[in-house]
């Protein structure tokens, strides 16, 4: 299991749902039957992590629930239970680097050193606030490992000189592309194409009617007279 | 090998457009009316007939849970729940489905909810995978703007809602009960069965939850044939499949191949074959983290497909194979994975909880080789304890790795071990304060 716990409340400012984060929340309880509106909780908590600059406080916790109808310790049960949910701040750029066998075979540990040294100690908030990273368990994309989820999206094939790049240009004020840092397009392999090169696939003769549908049951009988 | 013509996922990489005209193009939603025409038993019968196995890791026969769902809709609603939390270390295919086929799978929950008469489906996905789930919701804005689902669907008569749905980070989400339970806002801790899901799942309604990979061949399935899909691999191991090939081979890729081609030369033909040669292959997981490993003389010929890799005593999973070479530290590699485990247990079940914990600190020791080779057993008894005595599998796929390690690499333990106290001092006393 993973321990998780809060941050000190005592520090917490009051929290408020934005006109946006509350338009966000109505929508997704649409989703689900009108009596089950708790579904709508972990959509809800992470919707109003973004509002709160990338955690959950208290008092965020206690407007989810409020919002929800759901008694308060059923909300701070799925809030510690899940990992996405930071209990306490983060960085503006929040860096999570998958550390999982796959990614940890093709070098995730020397991208673990480089932000270390980079950025600081592992899940703590960089002097100015902008960075901070911690470790996390497989994110799903291990074709491209090693790579790291930062804020909302993947950076994939990444090596401690384009990871370096990416920082810094951060650091600068740009928004570096996500995506795969080597040359291919997303998980097909490197270079030449193995696969899906047919081109009669992509010509249209895919949307024609079908002549007949197959094992298509027979029609009964006409009743004989 | 795998013609393009007979593949289903023909945008996996994305290389086109994954919106709705562009897929129409590529024969996603073509003749779907027609495809429901024949009633739910035709579509059922025709999937069992293909021999699809459930694509999530279990290879339970598709057609067959659909039939376990009651026939007729009482007071309570069918659901149909998609489970696309993909977290198994080592694969990441259905991501590709979702982000560059959507309508593949769009159509496929359509169908598939037809099969089981459900009116509405969730697609949980995990909650890492933004992107996926930014491109989805769109896909199924555009299938609502262009009546393929929603009310009359397809002009099937048929009346059919879909939702993406998202988790927060949790592995054990990916387990059908845990992950039904997410959805209805609470922890995701796996229930206890019977009752099955197709009895009480989702708000207590019959539910049947598939893998995004089993659903959205289904209609490619119908289109092309029972007999089509059924030509490829060994019999009871027929179809196609998407395979995952990470770690150290030369180019690593997501790639649909045909169910039961030789591992060999799956790595060899589409990933440019293992870092340094096939000589240098050391171990290979061929299915996930949570299978069993096997070693390079099993990998020469084993074949990819559920029964070739039960026989070796591994499993085909969610296909994800991960590659090791001659440099892998095999001990560390599986310490990770069992870190994993530990880190992912939901803290229901004494044994998986305190056990993951107990084998990843144990391992950690063999790594160094701080550890005594009596420990080796005890390790092996422990996983076997494991193993079998928790409510959902996540306590098996912690124990099985460990067990596959030992089972063909003990001698590498058992080595480390030998020579951890070469070289170091010998503390006067030390043995004597241990034994107090």
């Amino acid at each position: 299991m993973s321990h998780r716990r809060f941050h000190d409340p005592a520090h917490h400012a009051p929290f408020a749902f934005s006109k946006e984060t509350e338009e966000q929340v109505t929508w997704w309880e649409k989703k689900y039957p009108s009596e089950r509106r708790a579904s709508a909780v972990i959509p809800a908590l992470w919707i109003t992590q973004k509002q709160n600059g990338g955690w959950l406080s208290e008092p965020a916790l206690r407007a989810v629930a409020d919002r929800l109808g759901m008694n308060y310790i059923r909300v701070y049960e799925v809030a510690t239970f899940y990992t996405m949910f930071n209990l306490e701040p983060v960085g503006k750029y929040h860096f999570q680097v998958c550390g999982t066998t796959p990614c940890m075979l093709r070098g995730a540990e020397r991208l673990k050193d480089f932000c270390e040294r980079k950025i600081g100690p592992k899940g703590h908030v960089s002097g100015s606030g902008k960075f901070s990273w911690v470790e996390v368990e497989c994110l799903g994309a291990c074709v491209n490992a090693p790579m790291i989820q930062i804020n909302d999206y993947y950076f994939e094939d990444l090596t401690i000189e384009t990871l370096e790049k990416i920082i810094d240009d951060f650091a600068a004020g740009k928004e570096p592309a996500p995506g795969t840092y080597v040359k291919r397009q997303t998980s097909a392999p490197e270079g030449q194409a193995t696969s899906l090169t047919d081109e009669t696939l992509f010509d249209g003769s895919r949307a024609k009617p079908l002549a007949a549908i197959p094992n298509a049951p027979k029609p009964p009988e006409p009743a004989q007279t | 090998m795998l013609l393009d013509k007979d593949r289903i996922f023909t945008n996996l990489y994305g290389r086109h457009d994954w919106r709705l005209e562009a897929a129409k193009q590529r024969g996603a939603w073509n003749s779907t009316k027609e495809l429901m025409q024949f009633g739910p038993e035709w579509i059922c019968d025709q999937i069992k007939a293909s021999g699809l196995r459930g694509r999530g890791g279990a290879g339970f026969p598709t057609g067959l849970k659909w039939t376990f769902m009651p026939k007729v809709v009482k007071d309570r609603p069918h659901y149909l729940v998609v489970n696309a939390d993909e977290s198994e270390p080592g694969t990441c295919k259905d991501r590709d489905i979702m982000r560059h086929d959507p309508h593949l799978l769009i159509e496929g929950c359509l169908i598939a909810s037809f099969a089981m008469r459900a009116k509405a489906c969730y697609i949980y996905l995990r909650g890492e995978y933004i992107r996926e789930r930014e491109v989805l919701e769109d896909a199924i804005k555009e299938a609502y703007a262009a009546g393929l689902v929603g009310k009359n669907a397809c002009g099937s008569g048929w009346d059919f809602d879909i939702y993406a749905h998202h988790g927060a980070g949790a592995y054990i989400c990916g387990e059908e009960t845990a992950l039904l339970e997410s959805l209805e806002g609470k922890k995701g801790q796996p229930r206890l069965k019977p009752p099955f899901p197709a009895n009480a799942g989702l708000y207590g309604c019959p539910t049947t939850v598939n893998n995004v990979e089993s659903i959205a061949v289904a209609p490619t399935i119908l289109r092309r044939g029972a007999g089509w899909f059924a030509g490829f691999g060994r019999p009871n191991n027929t179809g196609t499949k998407v395979f995952c090939i990470s770690g150290h081979v030369e180019r690593p890729c997501n790639v649909e191949e045909e169910m039961s081609i030789p591992l060999r030369t799956l790595i060899e033909e589409h990933c440019g074959g293992v870092r340094g040669g096939w000589g240098n292959l050391k171990a290979i997981i061929p299915g996930g983290s949570s299978v069993p490993m096997i070693p390079k003389d099993i990998c020469d010929t084993v074949l990819m497909d559920f029964d070739a890799l039960r026989d070796v005593k591994s499993g085909l999973g969610t296909a994800a194979v991960i590659v090791m070479d001659k440099s892998t530290d095999l001990v560390r590699a599986i310490a990770r994975i069992a870190y994993f485990y530990k880190h992912e247990s939901c803290g229901q079940c004494t044994p998986c909880r305190e056990g993951t914990g107990w084998m990843w600190r144990v391992l950690e020791r063999m790594v160094k080789g701080e550890a005594e080779t009596s420990e080796i057993d005890t390790l092996l008894d422990v996983a076997s304890q494991v193993e079998g005595h928790t409510i959902c599998a996540l306590g098996d796929a912690a124990a099985w790795p460990i067990q596959g390690l030992i089972r063909h690499f003990r001698q590498e333990i058992e080595d480390r071990i030998t020579n951890y106290r070469q070289g170091r001092p010998h503390v006067q006393g030390v043995t004597l304060t241990a034994a107090e």
